[in-house]
């Protein structure tokens, strides 16, 4: 839980998630001197699913609210692009009216906003209750959402939906690799802002709060439940744009990709990396994704691993890898972790 | 729709009621006493289903398949209870929510190391294989009317010791009110112990008898548990007497709704129903705490 504390000062608040964003942009000329595109296609991953994990944390962090349907509301981003671009490709009206569009300055937008009018709906209802009721719900509503994409048969069912058409930018061709991974890295470094910017404001504050005493902060006379519902709709619009650069990027969206086993690899991400600040998950992504990969080409078994690893993790880092920069600067604020 | 037709499947939803009945009691309790959510309850349901296929492969009884894959179920509950669950009780639910989410991950993948990625077959007893005219003209297959009975015989032993005996009286005090039933006298985590064990035995249960129906495999415990947790979740948590109405109407409305409904609407009308009761009373149908 996120460290309940006067609205932090603003350089320094802004000085981790530029070196993380910094960093990442080098990948693309690393992967180009060491002539390895694989390696932009596993940071497009990570920055993607990096876009999630800290739109997840506001909140679980800030709100204290676990939500289990982020994959659902990911992944719908995910098909609004691929339908839209399934109806272009196709020539085939949609609505009767619109021809779709492959142009990802109108789907990703669109897969955003649509995320974020399921999230509102899902947190209406959700948010009536709180804890363990809170976190049945919402997966599921995940579930729910899994089986409305399984029986969308016009596009693809189970078997998932492929983007045959060439996905572009407003006039300009992003199915280069590395242009794609800077239009993704653009939309995790607006993440970052957004969220940082809402964490650090009254609004933040009061989201705290209200996570860390709920009773308090009614008696002074502030109900949560609105704050609660437009940082559920923030994040899900969040997780949507990063389904949408999924869908884009890999050409391909299916219901796998918002199975609720993904919706808790999120909430890993985002607790491995450290839920106290806005920029851990980032580092909670990666290091996800890296352990896959590693584990995956050592093992078909890997999974065993990698559950005892969230065991030995939520055991003895309560914090997450942003922790252990309180062990080399042990004034440094981190935030309790409830 | 005919009669015949809709008896038919009233008594599958009812059917598959029970069997979700089985499955959330063990929840709900837990839930409503320690204030844990157990997300790896599913896979109890996969050991017992597991051990009973394997049981009845070397032996060829399903009866000593039943008591097994119960016991192993069970065995294996207080195995994950006394080594890694109770280290979490008094930790937040985002903890609970990942330290259960890694237990799935494990036993899943152990199950997979140990029996292979292909799925087991069991098959129905001898005496159970058959049909029963339910009406003239109307045959419901055997083994479906034995789910139904032992399900039904399951939770009235159930109701009945947890609301007329000493036991039920301090699981249902533990429930409503740990902190002063332990004040009472009352060893909370013992019986909580023990109740967890108990819980795993009946998901075992359940798993056994999903075993003919469905096929065993890895990962069968997830999408039952999420409906186990939708169950809990209308019946209000705690309540055992909510988790058996809501299993019933979650089976039937299921059943029903896979058969009236497109494939689309039939697979979410549960989620849907879930939704609207959640919208009237936030709390479940049969709130313990108030």
């Amino acid at each position: 839980m996120a460290e309940l504390s006067a609205p932090p000062r603003k350089t320094r608040d802004w000085i981790a998630p530029a070196i993380l964003v910094v960093l990442l942009a080098l990948v693309p000329p690393i992967s180009l001197a060491l002539g390895d595109p694989f390696l932009v296609k596993v940071a497009t991953r990570v920055v993607v699913f990096a876009i999630v994990a800290v739109a997840l944390d506001l909140v679980v962090g800030f709100g204290g609210l676990v939500s289990l349907c982020h994959a659902g509301l990911f992944g719908i981003g995910g098909y609004v692009v691929a339908i839209l671009a399934f109806h272009d490709f196709n020539a085939e009206p949609i609505f009767g009216a619109w021809s779709g569009t492959s142009n990802l300055a109108i789907s990703l937008p669109l897969g955003a906003v649509f995320a974020a009018v399921i999230a509102a709906i899902v947190g209406a209802i959700s948010l009536r209750t709180s804890g363990p009721y809170f976190i049945m719900i919402t997966l599921a509503f995940n579930q729910m959402f899994y089986y409305a994409a399984v029986a969308l048969q016009k596009y693809g069912g189970e078997d998932g939906l492929q983007i045959l058409s060439s996905v572009t930018l407003a006039g300009i061709d992003v199915s280069n690799r590395y242009r794609f991974f800077y239009v993704a890295l653009a939309g995790l470094a607006l993440t970052l802002i957004v969220i940082t910017r809402m964490a650090a404001s009254r609004f933040g504050i009061i989201l705290r709060a209200a996570a860390a005493n709920e009773t308090r902060v009614v008696a002074v006379g502030v109900a949560p439940w609105a704050y609660r519902l437009v940082a559920f709709i923030v994040s899900g619009f969040f997780a949507g744009m990063a389904g949408a650069l999924l869908a884009a990027s890999q050409q391909f969206i299916s219901p796998v990709d918002m199975a609720w086993d993904r919706s808790g690899d999120f909430v890993v991400m985002a607790v491995l990396g450290g839920i106290a600040t806005v920029w851990g998950p980032v580092i909670g992504a990666a290091a996800f994704i890296v352990l896959e990969l590693a584990l995956s080409s050592w093992t078909q078994h890997w999974h065993l691993a990698f559950g005892f690893i969230i065991l030995m993790v939520v055991i003895f880092l309560r914090g997450g890898l942003a922790d252990l920069t309180r062990m080399v600067r042990p004034r440094a604020a981190g935030g309790a972790h409830d | 729709m005919t009669a015949a037709l809709f008896i038919e499947q009233l008594l599958n939803g009812v059917q598959f009621g029970v069997m979700l009945f089985l499955i959330a009691s063990g929840l709900t309790l837990v839930f409503g006493i320690m204030n844990f959510i157990n997300l790896a309850h599913g896979s109890l349901y996969m050991t017992g289903a597991f051990a009973a296929a394997v049981t009845q492969r070397l032996t060829g009884s399903f009866l000593l398949a039943i008591l097994v894959g119960m016991i192993v179920a069970a065995l294996m509950g207080a195995l994950l209870e006394q080594l890694v669950l109770r280290r979490f009780y008094a930790r937040n639910h985002l903890d609970q929510v990942l330290a259960t989410f890694g237990l799935i991950l494990i036993m899943n993948e152990a199950t997979r190391i140990i029996f292979g990625p292909t799925p087991l077959r069991m098959n129905l007893p001898e005496a159970l294989s058959g049909s029963i005219q339910i009406m003239p003209g109307v045959p419901y297959p055997s083994f479906r009317l034995a789910i139904l009975a032992v399900g039904l015989a399951v939770a009235g032993a159930l109701y009945v010791i947890i609301m007329k005996t000493r036991m039920g009286m301090w699981v249902r005090a533990g429930a409503s009110n740990r902190a002063i039933a332990a004040a009472m006298g009352v060893n909370v985590p013992l019986v909580f112990a023990g109740l967890f064990a108990v819980g795993a035995a009946f998901a075992g249960l359940a798993g056994i008898m999903a075993g003919p129906i469905l096929s065993v495999q890895v990962g069968m415990g997830e999408p039952i548990l999420i409906l186990a947790l939708v169950v809990t979740v209308i019946g209000g948590i705690g309540s055992i007497r909510g988790a058996f109405v809501a299993a019933l109407l979650v089976g039937v409305v299921d059943t029903f709704g896979r058969v009236l409904l497109t494939p689309a609407l039939g697979s979410m009308v549960i989620f849907m129903l879930m939704a609207a009761i959640l919208a009237f009373r936030p709390k479940g149908l049969f709130a313990v705490h108030g």
